[in-house]
């Protein structure tokens, strides 16, 4: 813990520039704003990946016996789309947002621990990798992303691509196990004097509950993966009935993992929604602590309510009865927040910022797919939904108008401080009126399919069947939504370029984030700010200076004046995640040699890891910029 | 007070009516596998609770929207605007309202569920049923009738105002037997059997499919339950337990030698000769079959010619391997064979 005396941190010429070399910065970071940059960017590539999946697949769907794609083929897009989605964009995307944002809330230089921040980066980037590769490598897993055995298991899936999924995902999902232990470490321990629970920003609070949900639903995960892992390389025998097995074993698992998760998807969702909603209605969040009870509640469901996914495998009326009513029950807290933000809406001075037209459009989709969630919780019901296209429909109105939504609402928002610059608004116009109308025409529907009958991941259907209207105009949709989404392309790098400059407060802020500059210093608060109340910044506006005052007796450092002490950076994250996916592969392919190699750097990683100390460095405190902070926007 | 529900319903009504039509008029949700076309009690008894939870969220859905509308068109921020709105920060009394109403709803839909719940679930040995055993293959149907002594695939006789009770089990991964106008779906899952029951009202075809993905061939893994007046499905039930192989003309002759030889008689039973296969599907009274390949081509001699021909070439994933070396006699006389098959 305690750092060596022998090593003496030295002062870095400038907080921009830790290193020269632009790639060996990159690749050596700690600091969580660059993480988060990574986070999102990777995510976004990987999202791109799986639209073009899903791209194809509405292609072949478009008429009956379609022709675009083989049977095969459709297998493998509709797995490779759903875990990709799920997985590697929008997950990350969200956890990009938590470095970008989470720390900047409660007036914390950086996470708990920089270096395993950036492990659980170069591990996620290591799983997303490896899976994806078995596209090249003889056939991505074809399985659904559910990946229920006996069919995933070696008789029915002798290939490599269900390996690919298993390995790829352990090791993403261990990177997101440490995520999860991080940001509850550093909510405990590094909010600034004043921060009580009780004042933290909804989007904090969301992310509180988020952490315990992946430090209770990954294990499961992980052991179920370690489990296939075991069978499909050393020939166990957990899952197969032959042996006394039970292929339910997995289901269940899966979904014990798979129920939280989805509610780890939609958590920072709320939260981003609770902090546009309030700054764009210039009103504080209507309902503060009934917001907080409502997010906890639907943490705590989120545990109870797995059986809901498997209502047709015949655990019998009793089973489903109870897991129906704890689902709709999760209805009620969701239900408070919907309100809640109507609330804070009304009486408001609302402005259509693309940022808040988001956040509408998300009300208005995300409402629909709450609605078909309570439809599909009633067990006798959803015997005629499940697996038809009518889940496919709820889940992409919960995912897309819900999560998708709120993370371009987020993205809008947060941007200026992420990068200093704006997004285009007149591009985000187009960007969002195209993307909602594109969404709705390609995922309603896919309601309709679903009563009429049409079972999810079938690669074609009959003519007879009737379902060829609806296709035809589901695909339709599609083109549009494409164009939105791209239009955000084009957005993010043109306002990358040539966006204006962002002043640090440009929506006129409540929380600490808009009382730094834009982009954020290297070490966030040259003073660690005191928080006198829920909304520090607002607070400080209207009662304040508009400034924050810095908290006594928190800079004891001994190191040079003006300077802040940061962590330092350093590649060895990124060679233990490299060691992992050497391993990775080593295994796959059942080739001693590489799983040796991959040890010995895991090794020599983890012993680099333990035995350097971080010294640090200290970093000088830039000229605060001397503008009007605070001004009505 | 009674009156002014009335009145407040009634403003929902015209609402009502147009999700109404779309719902089920013009029968343009309407399809042979339609959810919303029930033709048994249990297929209606869900769509029952569907629309009835279906009108619960309507109206939330209305009133969530319009709340939202009113409060974007009323509370738009205005140029010149410099006075802050009132910093309101919450209300117990409306957010203690807007937790107990979607709970009380809720509650009504509770009740319901249990009650289906209940109602539907085919514990062994539904009152007054006929059992039937429903195998899943990769990627066809198998059906036994114990008490009939009848084994046949992808296409289940039954008979109409009776009863069935089907007992689910795989025999290699997990299916979901669904016919949506008869009942929900039920999954067969290996080493476990699950019983679900139904009744079809009417005689006429009721067309399903596997809903569980199962591997490649599962968007062709399809069914037909054919339900039959009793003096009809009895009939059905004579000949299968009679069934007619003998074939008559030389071709078929040679078709059946064939079929003993080349080994298709390792996977295929056919009634009233010596193959006994149990890989493949039951081609007894094969030409009583309206469709093949799991109800995914119709059952006429030249489907039939090209799939013995080359099954896979025509049904992706399909576990029955291709005879593309037989010369074209050959495989006519199979299916001279298999056309003799009543
Ligand atoms: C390795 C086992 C195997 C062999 C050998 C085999 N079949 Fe098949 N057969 C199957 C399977 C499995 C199916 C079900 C295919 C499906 O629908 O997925 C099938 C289906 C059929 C069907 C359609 C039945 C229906 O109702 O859908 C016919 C007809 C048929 N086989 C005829 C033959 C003939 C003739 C031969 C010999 C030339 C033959 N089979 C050889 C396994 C076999
Ligand atoms: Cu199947």
């Amino acid at each position: 813990m305690a750092a060596t005396t022998e090593r003496i941190p030295h002062v870095i010429p400038s907080s921009s520039a830790y290193h020269e070399n632009k790639l060996v910065s990159w690749l050596s970071v700690v600091d969580h704003k660059r993480i988060a940059q990574l986070y999102l960017l990777a995510g976004l590539l990987f999202f791109l990946t799986g639209g073009v999946e899903a791209f194809i697949m509405r292609l072949q769907l478009a008429h009956p016996n379609g022709h675009v794609v083989s049977a095969v083929l459709f297998n493998q897009l509709f797995t490779m789309h759903g875990t990709t989605m799920i997985f590697l964009a929008i997950m990350p995307m969200l956890i990009g947002f938590v470095n970008a944002v989470l720390p900047l809330q409660i007036g914390a230089r950086d996470v708990a621990y920089p270096r395993l921040n950036a492990l659980s980066f170069w591990l996620f980037l290591a799983g997303g990798l490896l899976l994806n590769s078995s596209w090249f490598l003889g056939g991505a897993p074809n399985a659904g992303w559910f990946n229920y055995v006996p069919i995933s298991n070696p008789p029915y899936s002798p290939g490599l691509g269900v390996d690919f999924y298993d390995i790829g995902l352990q090791i993403a999902g261990i990177g997101t196990l440490m995520t999860g232990i991080n940001f509850l470490v550093t909510l405990v321990n590094l909010r600034a004097p004043g921060m009580r629970l009780m004042r933290l920003p909804m989007f904090t609070w969301t992310v509180l509950v988020t952490m315990v949900l992946i430090l209770f639903a990954f294990p499961p995960l992980t052991v179920t993966l370690f489990l296939q892992t075991f069978e499909r390389l050393f020939g166990a025998q957990f899952f197969s009935v032959a042996a006394g097995g039970n292929p339910l074993l997995w289901s269940n698992m899966f979904w014990i993992f798979g129920h939280p998760e989805v509610y780890i998807l939609i958590l920072p969702a709320f939260g981003i929604i609770s902090e546009v909603v309030p700054v764009f209605s210039r009103k504080p969040l209507f309902g503060y602590t009934s917001m907080v009870l409502a997010t906890l509640a639907i943490g705590f469901l989120s545990f109870m309510v797995w059986v809901h996914h498997m209502f047709t495998l015949g655990y019998g009326p009793f089973v489903n009865s109870i897991f129906a009513l704890t689902s709709m029950m999760i209805a009620i807290p969701t239900g408070v927040k919907v309100f809640n933000w109507l609330a804070t809406m009304w009486g408001g001075q609302i402005r259509f910022t693309t940022s808040m037209l988001w956040a509408i459009g998300f009300l208005f989709c995300f409402v629909l797919g709450g609605m078909s969630g309570v439809m599909l919780a009633i067990a006798p019901a959803d015997l005629q939904y499940n697996n038809s296209y009518f889940v496919v429909a709820h889940f992409h109105y919960v995912l897309i108008g819900g999560t998708l939504f709120a993370l371009f609402a987020g993205i809008y928002y947060w941007f200026p401080k992420m990068t200093g610059r704006m997004l285009s608004e007149r591009l985000g116009k187009w960007n969002f009126w195209l993307t909602l109308i594109g969404f709705n025409i390609t995922f309603f529907p896919m309601h309709f399919l679903g009563l009429m009958g049409m079972p999810r991941r079938i690669y074609t259907y009959a003519p007879g069947n009737g379902f060829t209207f609806w296709n035809e105009v589901s695909t339709f949709g599609v083109f549009i939504l494409a164009a939105g989404v791209l239009l955000f392309v084009v957005n993010l790098f043109t306002s990358l370029q040539r966006g204006e400059k962002a002043v640090a407060d440009p929506w006129d802020g409540r929380s600490l984030e808009w009382s730094i500059s834009s982009p954020a210093p290297a070490y966030n608060f040259a003073k660690i700010p005191l928080v006198r109340g829920a909304d520090p910044f607002w607070l400080e506006k209207m009662h304040g200076n508009g400034r924050m005052l810095p908290a006594p007796g928190q800079e004891h450092h001994h190191g040079p004046p003006n300077t802040v002490h940061m962590p330092r950076p350093t590649m060895i994250p990124l060679i233990i995640a490299a060691a992992l996916l050497i391993l990775g592969y080593g295994f796959i392919y059942h080739a001693l040699v590489v799983e040796i190699l991959g040890f010995l750097v895991l090794v020599v990683g983890l012993h680099r890891s333990m035995f350097t100390p971080d010294p640090g460095e200290y970093v000088p405190i830039e000229e605060e910029p001397a503008e009007e902070v605070g001004a009505d926007g | 007070m009674g009156r002014k529900r009335w009145k407040k319903m009634a403003r929902w009504a015209p609402a009502a009516a147009v999700a109404m039509l779309a719902l089920s008029g013009c029968g343009f949700l309407q399809g042979r596998q339609s959810v919303l076309d029930p033709a048994g009690p249990v297929a209606q008894g869900q769509l029952g609770l569907i629309e009835s939870s279906f009108w619960i969220m309507i109206e939330i859905f209305i009133v969530v929207s319009a709340v939202l509308v009113v409060a974007l068109i009323r509370f738009r921020a205005r140029p010149g605007q410099t006075e802050l709105p009132p910093q309101v920060h919450g209300d117990n009394r409306l957010e203690f309202l807007w937790t107990i109403v979607p709970a009380l709803l809720l509650a009504l839909l509770a009740v319901g569920t249990v009650k289906q719940s209940f109602a539907d679930a085919g514990s062994p040995l539904v009152p007054h049923s006929m059992l039937v055993q429903v195998t899943g293959h990769q990627f066809w149907w198998a059906f036994t009738y114990p008490s009939l002594g009848v084994v046949t695939a992808n296409e289940l006789h039954v008979p109409v105002g009776q009863k069935i009770e089907l007992a689910l089990t795989s025999a290699d991964v997990l299916h979901s037997f669904w016919v949506p106008r008869l009942a929900g779906k039920t999954d067969l899952v290996p080493g476990k059997i699950n019983y679900i029951w139904f009744q079809a009202d009417k005689p006429g075809l009721y067309y399903g499919q596997c809903a569980e993905f199962c591997g490649t061939g599962h968007a062709d893994m399809r069914l037909i339950v054919d339900a039959q007046t009793p003096a009809k499905f009895n009939q059905w039930v004579a000949t299968m337990s009679h069934p007619v192989s003998t074939p008559t003309t030389a071709l078929a002759k040679e078709g059946e030698k064939l079929f003993g030889t080349i080994g298709c008689s390792t996977c295929h039973t056919v009634g009233g000769t010596t193959f006994a296969g149990a890989v493949g599907p039951s081609l007894t009274d094969l030409t009583g079959r309206l469709m093949i390949a799991s109800n995914t081509y119709p059952n006429t001699p030249k489907n039939l010619y090209n799939w013995v021909h080359d099954a896979p070439s025509m049904k992706p994933g399909v576990l029955m391997p291709s005879f593309s070396y037989l010369k074209a006699p050959q495989v006519k006389a199979l299916v001279a064979f298999l056309e003799s098959l009543k």
